[in-house]
């Protein structure tokens, strides 16, 4: 297991390499200065050329690729031209937000749609069933945006239960983070329901019930566990998602998370922060795939056997 | 060996109810067993033998099942009218069942010894480690080295898991199993193996048995006595000396020829023509009569009732009753 682990860590190198390859190329061929952001329109040509030769702008893409690696390697993400702090300073500041509102989201979704997909499954075709299908299909369908504002609306406008914007207690985090877990609730409910519909229909699922053990453990020791693995994919997915920045909901909630930093940055061509971010949104990404993986293991021994 | 019955099974009436039709299985089926003894439910697919048995440990999926009418008589305790509760505690302690096919009735996520320590703990008082503890003295039983208790069922071969479901099935050493073709999944080397071991258990353990199989080689070797089921009715029911060598009901005989004989010379097998009726639309009068050879007018106009044609030896047949098909 250990060694499976190594090997997947060493197996990051590449991928990231090649995320920064992409993002380099992408935003070299972007149009756009980033000097015209920074100075505005009024500056002088001679000022616009030194703060060109500056931030090393004015090289070919192989020596400006060349730099930023060597650069990167030594640990030094670059500046941020808007803010003039090290990049590493800023995602600091914005990740532990994007990655508070998506554990919670997250947290939310698993709570509300493995229970709902449960129910389902056991009942199928019943009204409880139809009812929680129908939620879940609007759930899917509907924007997390749209959502955001109408609970906006209610809770913050209405009701004036909770606060609609900032994120330094933790009331600020529920609605945001309910509003990106309604879509990835309902898409782990159906997927929760149709796994295990297909597992309790399994014959050591009567073996279970031929053996006297009552109804609930059936479903919670023997069916779930065995149900688990498409839902285990489907909930990293979702997890890897958010990590990646819910640009809407954190523009709407006015929350200082990574996806609202990242798109700052593209339009001014902030192109360290760009990089920087897209670089441990890869990261991040990566990372929760090997845990979904080890959850793998962890749940059924014969995915178990196979990482030697 | 007690003679009292311990399982009675009367008018058994089991429908599958779905949106455009009703599906008989099992039609007003009667049949008993006493202590100790071994009752071989023989039938082609179709026939509704998984459904009786299943009926019997109440784990039909309701709905598409109901059970219409009857009573399965338990020790004289009607199982079908136990609430689920104590029926729980039937399941398993008192009757157990062996599932088909030995690949998909094990937990895959669970080792062999927690899941016979599950029906361990569940119904006699112990603690985990002496329910684990059990659990690898039944493996060892079965003839399963017991340190091999924290394997997983895919670490086993298809013979050994079958191994595994019958110590799971024997640990609270039922007084009724019932073995829903124990070996049809298995290869003959392995068949052979585990229905030694299933003939010598049920020796050292006194259980009564059912044994639901279409191999009547199987019947030949453990049964005492069988019953032939057709669409869901018992077409013929005897020891197993009546079926094998006074049989009496033109299916039965038909199952018969298609087994190869390795004393004559034979070419060919004989097949029963046609196919099992379609059960939502089954035939009037005698079920079987339209693949039936012998069939009269009197087979497709009136349904045949049992005819004792020797003590014991029971014949849905309207031949049997004239007496007419002993040159069949």
């Amino acid at each position: 297991m250990l060694k499976y682990i190594a090997r997947r860590l060493l197996m990051l190198v590449p991928v990231l390499l090649g995320v920064i390859l992409v993002v380099f190329t992408l935003m070299y061929i972007t149009p756009g200065d980033p000097v015209d952001s920074i100075l505005g329109d009024n500056a002088t040509p001679e000022a616009r050329e030194a703060l060109r030769e500056e931030l090393g702008l004015n090289g070919g893409y192989f020596e400006r690729f060349y730099n930023y690696i060597t650069r990167l390697l030594q640990g030094d993400m670059g500046i941020c031209y808007a803010t003039n702090l090290n990049v590493a300073t800023r995602i600091a500041q914005t990740f532990p937000n994007t990655v508070k509102l998506a554990t919670f989201a997250v947290v939310f979704a698993v709570i509300l749609g493995l229970t709902f997909g449960v129910i389902s499954a056991i009942k199928q075709y019943s009204f409880v069933d139809n009812v929680v299908m129908s939620i879940s299909m609007i759930g899917i369908s509907m924007p997390s945006f749209w959502c955001g504002l109408l609970l906006m609306l209610l809770f913050c406008v209405q009701l004036k239960w909770l606060p609609a914007s900032g994120f330094d207690t933790f009331a600020c985090v529920i609605l945001p983070g309910v509003s990106l877990g309604l879509n990835s609730a309902a898409s782990i409910a159906r997927m929760t329901r149709s796994s295990m519909l297909e597992v309790i229909r399994q014959d050591y699922i009567s073996t279970a019930r031929a053996k006297g053990q009552s109804e609930v453990k059936v479903i919670a020791n023997h069916a779930l566990k065995n149900a688990l693995i498409p839902v285990i994919t489907t909930v990293g997915m979702q997890f890897g998602m958010l990590l990646g920045g819910a640009v809407l909901i954190e523009s709407i909630f006015a929350i200082p998370g990574v996806g609202k930093m990242m798109v700052d940055a593209i339009k001014a061509r902030n192109y360290p922060v760009v990089q920087g971010g897209v670089l441990v949104i890869a990261l991040a990404f990566c990372l929760v795939n090997l845990v979904v993986d080890i959850l793998y293991a962890y749940v059924d021994p014969r995915i178990r056997s196979q990482y030697k | 060996m007690s003679s009292e019955k311990l399982l009675e099974i009367k008018n058994l009436t089991v429908h599958f109810e779905s949106f455009d039709a009703t599906v008989h299985a099992v039609e007003n089926l009667n049949l008993s067993l006493r202590h100790g003894e071994t009752l071989g439910l023989v039938g082609e697919t179709g026939a509704g033998k998984t459904t009786t048995v299943k009926s019997v440990m109440r784990i039909l999926p309701e709905p598409p099942a109901k059970i219409v009418s009857g009573e399965i008589l338990f020790d004289g305790q009607d199982l079908l009218k136990l609430p689920i509760k104590e029926m729980r505690k039937i399941r398993g302690k008192q009757i157990s069942m062996i599932f088909q096919d030995p690949m998909t009735s094990l937990n895959p996520v669970m080792t062999v010894a927690e899941q016979i320590a599950e029906v361990i703990r569940l119904h006699e008082k112990c603690s985990k480690k002496e329910a684990h503890k059990k659990a690898c003295d039944m493996l060892e039983l079965v003839g399963i080295r017991p340190e091999r208790g924290s394997d997983y069922p895919h670490q086993f071969s298809g013979g050994m898991k079958q191994r595994v479901v019958i110590a799971m099935a024997l640990a609270c050493n039922p007084r009724f199993l019932i073995a829903d073709e124990p070996t049809t999944a298995l290869d003959v080397t392995i068949q052979a193996q585990v229905l030694e071991l299933m003939k010598k258990l049920k020796a050292q353990y006194q259980t009564a048995m059912v044994m639901i199989t279409h191999d009547l080689g199987i019947v030949a070797e453990i049964c005492d006595y069988v019953a032939i089921m057709y669409a869901g009715e018992i077409v013929e029911y005897g020891t197993r000396e009546h079926i094998f060598n006074h049989t009496g009901h033109p299916y039965t005989k038909g199952l018969f020829a298609c087994i190869p004989d390795i004393f004559t010379e034979q070419n060919e097998l004989v097949p029963i023509n046609g196919l099992t009726p379609d059960p939502t639309d089954l035939p009037v009068g005698c079920r079987f009569h339209p693949r039936c050879p012998y069939a009269t007018e009197q087979c497709a106009k009136e349904h045949p009732a049992n005819f004792e044609i020797e003590p014991g030896h029971y014949v849905a047949c309207h031949l049997a009753r004239s007496g007419g098909n002993d040159n069949v």
